[in-house]
């Protein structure tokens, strides 16, 4: 069936910076339209100043170069509703986790404080160095276990 | 068109198209200069995770300068690029404290940028951004409404920043705090720019895009002054000192910083990059 290719296709389309998880797993998808030969993929973009989103648009359109029924592909990203971090699906979490950077920590409201294990060894034991780190949405965290700095994708919560 | 009717239907711009480009002019102007303003800072930050935070910082505000001009390709028929890059002086609508230099010296010629201005005016503006998103979250224009929760988002962890510059600096006293109330002084000086809403605002407010600049200045302090209390700061009164950046004055210092933005655009204007 054709959405199941398109589908499959989608799930292709990778992370530009992480190359194990792809835009569906990151919950970017929000849905397709396909009215042949024009299929229209809707994204939701993490953050709004995301370079790797002009990249993602391109790599989705590369994506369907051989599929014959399509000629057009349009990609639009939507503003509504807006992405959070718990879009992202069970697997992309452990795809993330393998990759070396933690799936993004369940949001507390009330103390504003995150718990990141470390991606590494487990542990618990694990300090935020800094909110801000090599793109828009990870983090930069220190395992005070393993030694290790890593990174956390952050935690996107509509309060 | 031959419809005069005063109705006012809420979710249809086009009843009040110039308190629209006006309202979204400002928005997209005020970030686009100052997330300019922060990247000029990259390199010179107090230390490196600074650098990084305050870099993702201006890259956000950046990205929420092109969802502004985005959203007025629609409505005024102009792209993105080109209302960022081409428009002169006198068109822009950005409040004049943005635009202000991060101090004295060049980027490149021994910047001597001064960070208690940039702390202060940062965290002034992002505040003051804040209750702007919430108020247009409840705003008649859909788009606008929907762009404000996303911003909203990514603004959280703009604020958290800021706030904690602007608090420890100002509790570690001496030369720290002595510097930062300095700043608060020469940002009051013209924050009365940041709530202004230019000419247009009583056609915003009665078409439901966005709260009157009183109520959006009366939430400001409401968020604001528990803070200051804590840290014993009186807050100088607030004014538009060097001018109104709404009606389109400006000075010498965002005609500089747009003729190295526009740099690139103008040796070729279809460039990518």
């Amino acid at each position: 069936m054709l959405e199941t290719k398109i589908l499959e296709a989608l799930q292709s389309v990778k992370d530009p910076e992480i190359s194990t998880v792809s835009i569906i797993e990151l919950g970017m998808l929000e849905k397709i339209e396909i009215d042949l030969p024009k299929l229209t993929v809707y994204l939701l973009p993490t953050f709004l100043g995301c370079p790797a989103l002009e990249i993602i648009k391109a790599n989705v359109c590369k994506a369907f170069e051989n599929f014959k029924d399509l000629t057009e592909v349009n990609v639009e990203f939507l503003l509504s509703p807006p992405w959070t971090s718990d879009r992202i699906t069970e697997n992309g979490r452990k795809q993330l986790l393998e990759f070396g950077i933690a799936p993004p920590p369940q949001f507390i409201t009330e103390t504003g404080e995150w718990q990141v294990d470390c991606p590494y060894c487990g542990s618990i034991y694990t300090t935020l160095e800094n909110l801000f780190g090599p793109t828009a949405c990870r983090s930069i965290l220190y395992c005070r276990s393993c030694k290790n700095p890593f990174e956390a994708m952050k935690p996107m919560a509509n309060l | 068109m031959t419809n005069t009717t005063n109705e006012i239907n809420p979710s249809d711009s086009k009843n009040s198209p110039n308190a629209l480009h006006e309202l979204l002019f400002q928005l997209a102007d005020d970030d686009f200069i100052l997330a300019y303003r922060g990247s000029e800072w990259l390199g010179l930050a107090p230390f490196i995770e600074e650098d990084v935070a305050f870099s993702s910082i201006s890259q956000d505000t950046m990205g929420h300068a092109t969802m502004f001009y985005q959203l007025l390709e629609g409505v005024v028929a102009i792209n993105a690029n080109d209302l960022a890059h081409s428009r002169p002086l006198t068109e822009r609508r950005n409040a004049i404290l943005l635009e202000k230099v991060n101090g004295p010296g060049h980027y490149l010629v021994e910047p001597r940028y001064d960070w208690a201005f940039t702390v202060v005016r940062n965290y002034f503006y992002v505040t003051a951004k804040k209750v702007k998103m919430d108020a247009l979250k409840k705003g008649s224009y859909k788009p606008l409404a929907e762009a404000a929760v996303k911003v909203n988002l990514e603004l959280y962890y703009h604020i958290l920043h800021w706030k904690t510059w602007f608090t420890q600096l100002l509790k570690a006293g001496g030369e720290a705090r002595t510097r930062m109330i300095a700043a608060i002084e020469k940002v009051a000086e013209d924050m009365d720019g940041v709530f202004n809403l230019g000419l247009c605002e009583k056609e915003m407010v009665e078409s439901g895009f966005i709260e009157s600049e009183h109520s959006l200045k009366q939430q400001w302090l409401r968020l604001m002054n528990p803070i200051l209390d804590e840290l014993k700061v009186t807050l100088p009164p607030f004014a538009m000192k060097s001018g109104n950046g709404r009606a389109g004055e400006h000075t010498k210092d965002l005609e500089d910083a747009l003729s190295t933005l526009k740099e690139v655009y103008e040796l070729d204007p279809s460039a990518i990059w």
